[in-house]
């Protein structure tokens, strides 16, 4: 018999990896069922919640593919449950099926991928951050989603709670960008008391069930309350365009509301959703764009390159998507030239392009996973772009 | 603030990656600094040469890679011939003496301090599976990257459960042992 534990959360200071701090994070979010097909190199989530789950009332299932696990975690969602699948790029090519599916129906659905140099099955234990425009874009038609993309153990572990938070808040596709090398990097995570987390509950309606239509908004804010199959409201949950009611209703109308509507509940709120780090932007000739790894990476060479005399200022990115074209504008106002470095061969730096409107050349410092970049590559390019 | 550059190499096996997370986790939990550790993952972690860096400082490493090690500790001679170079001026060289020897290539300036871990966990403790403990005990009397307390503390959390007496026992047996 396994021994049950009183307290789920593992409150206190932990020398961890991401994908441990990953899998503390969706307990801490309130997490208690993950469907996955376990891939290099996110592996680890799921391990660790096979042995932690067990203790706290949760449950992971192994499932037969990734296909499977991505459908398998939204019944749960349906069921009540907070939930999640864990993969990497070769079952994300698998699952964007249910993306789409999760995005029709509005099923808060957290889908953690640790990316791995691709295409294909690529190089399974080498990092890469090329999975960026395949989670905006993967499955077919119009529909949002968010993404976020951790740098260290820490954030792997606050990001997850802030995925299943916006999930819920938004009813949309939510991802956590992970990459091979943030995954295994161990560092400090600090897991607070639960009284200090901010975890949003569902937002259950509380109409009365004749007076309750699962697809309507009721509150004015794009995204409908949630009910949980068998507490007596009606739902039917279908990837065909659907009515209110949730009904299949194939109108041109119907179908042009419901679309617009999965878009809009999301990217009305795109400025507050796109968290950055500027650092030393005042001043900068230069701006660097990075995230994940990369990022820190960005940040060493960043700091040489100061040294040297250059002005040349850094933003992190935090959030992928929605992407704030806005306000990277406005940040790089005063800059004669944007980096962007990214271990992919040109992502980030295509969305970086449409936010300047060609007023400054933006560079792109990448590689099609692999190694990560070296410092000297971003700094050699700050040198070009400064002189 | 510049952090400390921890290197851990050798063989997959030997306990490298573990001798550099007591290392991480002693300075990260222990004396509340802040702590990375990067560690060779796939095929060459489980024979080949492999490694642990790490990098230790009093605030948070958002660079987590060796570049010019303070510390180089070697396990064999294919890690010593892999990550030598990395070595920087004044640092210290914690190395495997019976499994390898040093040469030109080891920078000026550089303190050499050997110790036969292997053979001491052998014939001394009669596991060689704790050779990584005594070359932690080594290490950490020989440069002070973290204290002696900190990273008993930190052994014992991370060897299996019922191990910790004698894995303490080896990390004791390789603090007092006099450098080669």
């Amino acid at each position: 018999m396994t021994k049950r534990e009183a307290q789920p959360l593992r409150t206190g200071l932990h020398f961890m990896n991401g994908n441990e701090a990953c899998a503390e994070g969706a307990i801490a979010a309130g997490c208690r069922f993950v469907a996955g097909y376990p891939i290099t190199p996110s592996t680890e989530v799921v391990e660790h919640l096979a042995r932690r789950f067990p203790r706290i009332g949760g449950m992971f299932i192994q499932m037969e593919d990734e296909i499977a696990s991505s459908i398998c975690f939204q019944g749960a969602v349906w069921a009540g449950h907070k939930a999640m699948t864990v993969t990497s790029g070769p079952g994300l090519s698998l699952m964007m099926e249910h993306i789409g599916f999760a995005a029709m129906t509005e099923t808060p659905s957290v889908f953690i991928n640790v990316q791995r140099a691709g295409p294909s099955t690529g190089l399974p234990t080498a990092a890469a951050q090329g999975d960026i425009m395949q989670v905006r874009w993967g499955s077919h038609g119009d529909y949002a989603i968010i993404a976020l993309c951790p740098s260290s153990p820490q954030e792997c572990f606050d990001l997850t709670i802030e995925a299943f938070n916006l999930a819920e808040r938004y009813r949309c596709p939510t991802f956590l960008m992970m990459d091979e090398t943030v995954g295994h990097m161990m560092g400090k995570v600090r897991i607070p008391d639960a009284a200090d987390l901010t975890v949003e509950p569902r937002r259950n309606t509380t109409r009365a069930p004749g007076d309750y239509q699962p697809y309507a908004t009721y509150d004015g804010s794009d995204v409908p309350e949630m009910t949980r199959a068998g507490d007596g409201h009606a739902i039917h949950v279908t990837g065909l365009t659907h009515n209110e009611k949730g009904y299949p209703d194939m109108s041109f109308a119907v179908h042009d509301a419901l679309v617009r509507r999965l878009q809009r509940k999301v990217h009305t709120h795109t400025s507050e959703l796109f968290r950055l780090e500027a650092d030393g932007l005042d001043d900068a000739d230069v701006v660097v764009v990075a995230f994940g790894i990369t990022a820190g990476i960005a940040a060493y060479a960043v700091t040489q390159a100061r040294a040297l005399g250059r002005r040349v200022g850094l933003l992190r990115l935090i959030t992928l998507w929605p992407f704030d074209e806005a306000r990277i504008r406005t940040l790089t106002a005063n800059a004669r030239a944007v980096i962007v470095a990214e271990m992919n061969l040109g992502q980030v730096c295509l969305q970086v392009s449409r936010a300047v409107q060609g007023r400054i050349p933006v560079h792109h410092i990448g590689n099609p996973g692999g190694p990560v970049i070296e410092p000297e590559e971003i700094l050699a390019a700050i040198e070009g772009a400064a002189t | 603030m510049t952090p400390i550059e921890l290197r851990c190499c050798g063989q997959g096996g030997q306990g490298v990656i573990m001798t550099g997370m007591v290392v991480g986790k002693a300075a990260a939990i222990y004396e509340d600094r802040h702590a990375t550790l990067v560690q060779s993952f796939g095929p060459e972690a489980r024979g080949s040469t492999c490694s642990a860096q790490v990098m230790i400082s009093d605030a948070p490493v958002p660079f987590p890679y060796v570049r010019h090690a303070d510390i180089l500790v070697a396990f064999s001679q294919s890690a010593y011939d892999k990550f030598v170079a990395e070595l920087k001026p004044g640092a210290t060289l914690i190395y495997e003496s019976d499994l390898l020897s040093l040469d030109n290539r080891l920078p000026q300036g550089v303190v050499a301090r050997g110790i036969g871990a292997t053979r001491i966990a052998t014939e001394v403790l009669g596991r060689r599976i704790v050779t990584n403990m005594v070359m932690l005990g080594f290490l950490v009397k020989q440069t002070g990257i973290v204290s002696k307390e900190a990273a008993i503390e930190a052994l014992r959390t991370l060897v299996p459960p019922g191990t910790s007496a004698f894995n303490i026992k080896a990390f004791e047996t390789g603090y007092q042992q006099p450098p080669e």
